[in-house]
């Protein structure tokens, strides 16, 4: 279960809202709108186990999402979840790579200080010896025309 | 019986000697025969593994997920402390200073080495280029990639960063790099085939002390680096499953 995001821990003038995540209850988050660019050249990655907890970080997921590794291993994956992201992406990601197939999909991440980054992610299921073991989502730097696009589409999809 | 070792084509013609004296090295040490056998490019060697020719490959991550998960291939060592990393070039005299300044129908040069490429599409996407609204030229090595860049012929270049490092100064200074990648993660391994496993752990200990006596660290050296280290399953697992989300 995710705890509440902490005032203090924010970064310039923020709002405040209660997401509802699926599976994981609910999370007060506050969220600012200063955005921190995508890392030229470099790659977020981090693994789950089959219910989205997250198992493996990189450090460049380490140094985007704000939080140290420790408070990162053992939360599940919606730690990073921002209120402009519709619920309907995550449901057609958890379709699809429950069908075994890979997704990708444009997504605003949210940060510990309440800060946002935008990737394109991808993620697929780890099969191991046949079975799925748990999910690698890999995220690269977005196009920022495809960023605009979603700037616009996501908050018709609520 | 001779078994068949081969090395990933783009490996560097400096190091062509290198793998032949690591190759007797290796026989000496195993006590097996074992033939070196080069492919002028990805497509022969592919041939060779589709057909199980191959017992012993050091191999571009790119062919990874196929020796493992259709041959049988597992992961023995990593060079210590190599990755492979690409970088996105244009002239130093272009005003282009960012991948997302590049247009559509620019011509893009590349080596045929299968994870650079990727690598270096990865970069230039956040440019919304991709492989239907650019030109693709290819040639055989990073310096003629180079000389395509300062005599006009491409727009980019794609190179491995360890090849543009070993760009002569005077070149390297009539270029620019927009973006180097910092992945860290994407190797060549060496990887034994069905044949051999059963040997897997013995040769693998060999090839990890290898950098113990002088002998084996010249050998090391004369492939240009310094130790192997090695490559667990779940590593080689988790090299494929991310390879496999960059391919686009």
């Amino acid at each position: 279960m995710l705890s509440d995001m902490k005032p203090e821990d924010i970064v310039g003038n923020y709002k405040e809202t209660v997401l509802n995540l699926y599976g994981d209850g609910s999370r007060k988050i506050f969220y600012t709108d200063i955005e921190t660019p995508y890392p030229d050249g470099k790659l977020i990655a981090s693994t789950t186990d089959k219910l989205g907890i997250i198992t493996h970080v990189n450090q460049s997921f380490i140094e985007m999402s704000g939080y140290t590794e420790h408070e990162l291993i053992g939360m599940p994956h919606s730690i990073l979840r921002h209120p402009d992201m519709p619920s309907v992406a995550f449901k057609d990601l958890w379709d699809t790579v429950n069908r075994g197939e890979k997704w990708q999909g444009f997504v605003k991440n949210l940060r510990k200080d309440g800060g946002y980054y935008w990737v394109k992610a991808t993620v697929i299921p780890n099969i191991r010896n046949g079975q799925v073991v748990g999910y690698t989502s890999v995220r690269r730097k977005p196009s920022r025309t495809k960023v605009n696009e979603c700037i616009q589409l996501y908050p018709t999809l609520f | 019986m001779s078994y068949i070792f081969t090395v990933s084509p783009d490996f560097s013609p400096d190091h062509l000697s290198g793998w032949y004296i690591f190759n007797t090295w290796l026989q000496r040490q195993t006590g097996e025969a074992i033939h070196l056998e080069l492919y002028d490019n990805f497509h022969a060697q592919r041939d060779a593994i589709q057909a199980n020719q191959i017992d012993l490959i050091y191999a571009n991550p790119f062919d990874a997920a196929m020796l493992v998960r259709e041959k049988g291939f597992l992961p023995l060592v990593k060079a210590e402390g190599v990755s492979d990393e690409a970088i996105i070039a244009v002239r130093v005299d272009d005003i282009i200073d960012d991948v997302t300044q590049l247009s559509a129908g620019i011509k893009v040069a590349v080596t045929q080495d299968p994870d650079v490429h990727m690598i270096g599409m990865m970069m230039l996407e956040a440019g919304d280029l991709n492989a239907n609204n650019i030109e693709t030229h290819f040639y055989n090595n990073h310096v003629l990639i180079a000389k395509s860049l300062l005599q006009g012929d491409a727009d980019v270049g794609i190179f491995l960063a360890e090849a543009f490092d070993d760009l002569s100064n005077l070149t390297k200074k009539q270029l620019k790099i927009l973006v180097r990648s910092q992945i860290s993660v994407i190797h060549h391994s060496l990887m034994i085939g069905p044949k051999l496993i059963a040997r897997r752990t013995e040769i693998q200990q060999v090839l990890l002390t290898m950098n113990n006596d002088d002998k084996g660290k010249s050998v090391l050296n004369s492939l240009g680096f310094n130790a192997w280290a090695k490559v667990e399953d779940e590593e080689m697992e988790f090299m494929i499953d991310l390879m496999d989300t960059l391919i686009i």
